[in-house]
């Protein structure tokens, strides 16, 4: 009998072995999908079309508007002290290192992660993938590994357009609003910026896509029954998947830049 | 052929499955009834590994069931469970495709599907296209692809009205003729018990209560598999 001083001691010695085995948990989860790369090429086609490409616009627009109000906020508080000109290099610096990769990963999570975690969830409460199982089919790798391959394979590509596009939105602007000179505009973005803001951007992507990916899945594959248990596992996915990027973003910049 | 023996299988404090011993032999048709939640779905899931009993075994050939059984049955889910993203021959084929050539695959899906009384106009649909009885049809199509040698059915006839169910029962029983192969149906519906079963089990609180013959169940004695029969609320539950 353990004395009822003991209970919280208890309760948060449970919480703690729970959490312990969610992240064991999650962790094989992501082994298992991170090793089934080659094992089923075609379903990894599919995913990159539907991950990649078709976020392409979403992506793209976000980049293009952030791109162009990170301009008017630069140059409106950069007057203050006389720095408005420098603009050009602090959206390029600021969309390659921090915005093109945050705001491509939620805008990514918000499209995909809520799309996987409905598909497999649907596919969960109508015993799909059970199916799979009778079949003979591992359903991680059938139906996890190449969504989460796609993902990772795709973020940094998105984030790269992103980058270009959001670029371009802050020289839209600045050429038609903030009485820059286009050339000179173009000159100061490349002037400094360099390799590793881009890169790292890129490596983010890589990173908030197997975040984006893996939430989606872990959900949707541990999804409740009926119609409600898929709508909660769609709002976990894209809570989990935003939350892990802005948690892995602070990481990631802590590494890179510090 | 398959021989389960002591399963037992708990959710939290609500034991479902308290002990059930059961055989099937070679080309027999067995059908499980039982009352709603009394653990027939949980007993097939058992039985193909979806889920891991607490205690108890089940054989094949002598042989505890592993990865060799898994090539060997066919299982046709409450709702078909085909996949939404394929169409209906690549869901027919999925097993096939693994082991012979595309065109092979759409040949034999086809083949399986006019079987099961579907044309070829189907075959490049998808299962969102399709009425519950052709999906239905559709599953069951996909269940025996590859000539397994055991099939399982769970709840053939939900969902489908008397005519499509009873088309469905005859289906079922023709295959399991025509195929030889053993089949274990889950059903509470006595019409799919009539049509289909060679022996009947009555799963009752989590254990086989009684087993036999169309004829014998009948004429059997057990007051709770005749008010199951004929669908009486027994006195005591009467006015649930």
């Amino acid at each position: 009998m353990i004395p009822a001083a003991l209970t919280p001691v208890r309760l948060v010695g449970r919480a703690c072995l729970r959490l312990l085995e969610g992240i064991g948990a999650v962790t094989i989860f992501a082994a298992r999908a991170l090793a089934g790369i080659a094992a089923h090429p075609g379903e990894l086609a599919r995913q990159l079309l539907h991950i990649g490409w078709l976020s392409l616009p979403v992506v793209g627009l976000t980049a293009l508007f952030t791109g162009a109000a990170l301009a008017l906020q630069i140059h409106s508080g950069g007057e203050r002290f006389q720095a408005g000109d420098v603009v050009p290099a602090i959206v390029a610096i600021g969309m390659a290192r921090e915005l093109g990769p945050v705001l491509g990963g939620l805008m990514v999570a918000a499209r995909v992660a809520s799309a996987i975690a409905a598909e497999l969830g649907t596919m969960r409460v109508t015993e799909q993938i059970d199916a799979l199982v009778t079949l003979s089919t591992d359903p991680v790798g059938w139906l996890v590994s190449p969504r989460v391959w796609a993902a990772i394979l795709c973020l940094p590509f998105l984030v790269g357009i992103g980058d270009v596009i959001g670029i371009m939105g802050g020289w839209l602007v600045g050429v038609n609003a903030l009485g820059f000179n286009s050339a000179t505009y173009i000159a100061n973005s490349w002037a400094y910026l360099e390799f590793w803001d881009v890169a790292s951007g890129l490596v983010k992507g890589a990173a908030f896509g197997l975040i984006v990916a893996l939430s989606g899945c872990w959900f949707g594959m541990h999804a409740g029954n009926g119609a409600a248990g898929v709508g909660r596992a769609t709002t976990s996915a894209v809570v989990a998947a935003s939350v892990g990027i802005l948690a892995a973003n602070f990481a990631l910049t802590g590494l890179f830049f510090r | 052929m398959i021989e389960v023996r002591g399963l037992a299988k708990r959710f939290g404090d609500k034991t479902v499955l308290d002990g059930v011993d059961l055989t099937l032999g070679q080309g027999e048709s067995l059908v499980v009834i039982g009352g709603s939640g009394t653990g027939k779905s949980v007993l097939l899931r058992c039985i193909l590994g979806l889920e891991r009993a607490d205690a108890g075994s089940i054989m094949w050939n002598g042989a505890p069931i592993g990865p060799d059984f898994m090539d060997r049955f066919g299982m046709l889910f409450q709702n078909a469970a085909l996949f939404d993203s394929l169409p209906i021959w690549r869901n027919v084929a999925f097993r096939l495709l693994r082991r012979m050539p595309r065109a092979q695959a759409r040949q034999v899906a086809l083949a399986k599907l006019a079987r099961v009384g579907l044309g070829p106009e189907v075959a490049d649909l998808y299962p969102a296209a399709l009425s519950g009885g052709m999906r239905k049809r559709a599953g069951l199509a996909r269940a025996i692809a590859a000539d397994p040698q055991v099939i399982f059915f769970d709840e053939p006839t939900t969902g489908l009205d008397p005519i499509r169910a009873a088309s469905i029962n005859r289906l079922i029983r023709e295959i399991v003729d025509e195929t030889g192969a053993s089949a274990i149906t889950i059903t509470h519906d006595m019409g799919s018990v009539r049509a289909i079963a060679d022996r009947v089990a009555l799963l009752d609180q989590g254990r086989i209560r009684w087993q036999g013959t169309v004829v014998q169940m009948d004429a059997a004695a057990d007051s709770y598999l005749q008010d199951f029969i004929h669908g009486r609320a027994p006195q005591s539950q009467s006015g649930v």
